[in-house]
């Protein structure tokens, strides 16, 4: 087990920033999950950390040693890949004594592993199939049992659910989880799924545009973004967002966009009053609008009319025009809306963002 | 196919052609194979029917084997092509392998390069080449064949290489390489054994060229004893307008032997590694 460091680390690939200035702390026994939109550069930083990416500039650290130039198989790290990798050639039992001989561990050390860990993984009866043989389920698990049997000091994972089938996935993921949990092993899982993201890691790092966007706890993250980007990228449906000019006076600010007026939260008055007759960009989580069929005599309330009612289940999506473009509101399901009708819309002020709209930061 | 399965079609579409083209290739080894066992007598008689036996003897293979240096012609053909074969699959391995998996300025230019130096005709290629083979005074031993014969089978044999390397998936090597193998490790215990249909079909290539080679073997390693199978063959049992039809046959049996053989163990994994990637799965 051991912590990890990337010291400003940056990798081009033929004039192609892929990872830039990343600097990122990864606490022993971690789980941090690296997210963010296909390209980001997150699968990149992962296979720099594994040494299958020379990296241009900066430095890797893995517990107290400097890894940069070390070859992979002298990192003591081990992989589990999106496709598996799993050898074709050789059974369940070789594919995961493979790492071990290569080590020259004894045969009944290499044993005493690898039925150990095929036991906890629920495959003890696949050791003499061969993958083609295994489901994709089982494959998966032979993959992790494979990284496991390694007892390494860093667990690195790309994508390991993404060919499972929805099911299988999310009961994965649990296992998964509480499998990490358990051995206490420094675990870098990239992910673009920002369920995954939000559910499995102790920290969630950002990535876009090879940038890393915030470092964080899942539930910071989603309270608190950094910047826009964050804000949209976490959390499904995405947040609201739209401009709105700041109007300072009689001692209140108010955020007016087009003919929806809200009054700023008490405690950021003073933040917003910097942008007093300018715009900023205003964020609200679909959750944060409490929405009403009809009219509510109730203050503060917008009436929005509702363009597309999407009914989940447990919950039913409520479009409405905004002031610029649509608004998505998470509503009660068992709640009826009509497309044509206006609702009563109520903005939970205290949980809104806004973010400046050059720099794109948070403002809060 | 819906439609394809009544017998009458069936019989028009696959099994005419097919008996067509058999016995259009067959018949040349059992045109050889009658040749080589027809007494003397018979071979130049006009009044039977040339395409059966009546009668049969070894007297041909026995003065084969006697009486010319065919043994000889043998061992020579033998360690020429064994050599020439595993330098062009030890380098071709190498050479595809670097082809196939890395990123280097100009890789693409080489592999094109390799390609074109196949298009050459080895019939030009001989005359710059035999005077390479006079300078490194390599006349009549076997190197001049050893060393020349990659020349023709290097080219083709890595780019096959290549694109069947290229076919294996990255992560599998990479994942090796984590799990703690070199790059040559991983090579080797991970991306050969899963080549194996191109290098056994690469091998094959190779050794049928070899093993078959005429215009090189005349040239660089023609003379005395040291001559192969298809040179020993023409130069010693045709003299002049004189053909000894039965001896000739012989060797030409014995010599396909090897080759026949070589395609039979392999011939499984020679259809694969033609065909692999073309299909997923």
């Amino acid at each position: 087990m051991a912590q990890v460091i990337y010291d400003h680390v940056t990798k081009r690939f033929d004039g192609v920033i892929a990872v830039n200035d990343l600097t990122l702390e990864v606490k022993d026994g971690e789980f941090l999950v690296l997210v963010g939109p296909s390209g980001c550069g997150k699968t990149t930083a992962l296979r720099c950390l594994a040494g299958l990416e020379e990296v241009t500039s900066g430095d890797i650290i893995i517990g107290d040693r400097v890894v940069t130039h070390i070859p992979p198989k002298d990192r003591d790290i081990a992989m589990v890949f999106q496709n598996y990798a799993l050898y074709p050639h050789m059974t369940v039992y070789e594919n995961m004594a493979f790492g071990l001989k290569l080590r020259k561990m004894p045969k009944q050390e290499i044993d005493r592993r690898v039925k150990e860990v095929a036991e906890m993984l629920g495959i003890q009866d696949l050791l003499n199939r061969k993958p083609r043989q295994l489901s994709g389920g089982q494959r998966q698990r032979v993959a992790l049992g494979r990284a496991i049997v390694r007892e390494p000091q860093v667990f690195l994972m790309d994508e390991p659910l993404s060919n499972l089938d929805a099911k299988l996935r999310v009961q994965t993921r649990g296992e998964l989880i509480k499998l990490q949990r358990r051995l206490g092993v420094t675990t870098i899982y990239v992910t673009h799924d920002q369920v995954e993201a939000m559910t499995m890691g102790h920290r969630i790092a950002v990535m876009n545009q090879g940038v890393l966007q915030q470092l964080d706890t899942p539930e910071n993250l989603y309270d608190h973004p950094a910047n826009l980007f964050v804000a949209t990228f976490i959390g499904s449906p995405a947040m609201n967002i739209f401009p709105a000019r700041v109007v300072a006076g009689d001692g209140t600010v108010r955020l007016v966009a087009g003919d929806v007026t809200l009054e700023a939260p008490a405690e950021q008055r003073g933040r917003l009053a910097e942008y007093a007759n300018r715009e900023v960009l205003v964020g609200i989580r679909p959750e944060d609008l409490i929405v009403q069929p009809g009219q509510v005599s109730e203050d503060r309330q917008l009436r929005l009319p509702v363009e597309i009612v999407e009914p989940l289940g447990s919950e039913t999506l409520v479009h409405l025009r905004g002031p610029a473009g649509a608004l998505i509101a998470k509503a009660d399901p068992h709640l009826h809306f009509s497309p044509g009708e206006l609702a009563s819309v109520r903005v939970k002020i205290e949980h809104m963002h806004a973010f400046d709209p050059q720099t794109e930061l948070a403002l809060f | 196919m819906v439609g394809s399965n009544r017998l009458s079609s069936r019989l028009f579409l696959l099994y005419l052609p097919l008996a067509f083209f058999t016995v259009f290739l067959l018949f040349p080894f059992y045109w050889m194979l009658i040749i080589s066992l027809k007494p003397n007598s018979l071979l130049l008689n006009m009044k039977i029917n040339p395409l059966y036996l009546t009668q049969f003897t070894l007297e041909h293979y026995r003065y084969l084997l006697t009486n010319t240096d065919f043994p000889r012609w043998a061992l020579n053909t033998a360690v020429v092509t064994f050599g020439a074969t595993f330098l062009s699959l030890t380098s071709s391995i190498l050479m595809g392998y670097a082809l196939g998996r890395f990123r280097f300025r100009g890789g693409n230019l080489a592999g094109t390069a390799i390609f074109l130096a196949y298009l050459i005709p080895p019939t030009l290629l001989f005359i710059p080449l035999s005077q390479v083979v006079a300078r490194f005074g390599l006349y009549n031993s076997y190197w001049a064949l050893i060393l020349t014969y990659p020349t023709f089978l290097i080219p083709f044999a890595s780019w096959l290489l290549m694109g069947y390397f290229r076919t294996i998936p990255r992560e599998l090597e990479e994942c090796a390489m984590i799990d703690g193998a070199s790059r040559f490790q991983a090579m080797w215990r991970i991306i050969l054994p899963l080549a194996l249909p191109g290098v056994l079909s690469a091998g094959i290539f190779s050794f049928t060229l070899s093993w078959n080679e005429f215009l090189y073997a005349l040239v660089f390693m023609g003379s005395g004893e040291m001559k192969t199978i298809p040179v020993g063959t023409v130069s010693d049992l045709i003299r002049a307008d004189v053909f000894q039809w039965g001896p000739l046959m012989a060797a030409a049996m014995l010599g396909s032997v090897p080759v026949a053989i070589a395609y039979m163990f392999f011939v499984d994994q020679y259809v694969s590694g033609l065909t692999a990637g073309a299909v997923k799965g």
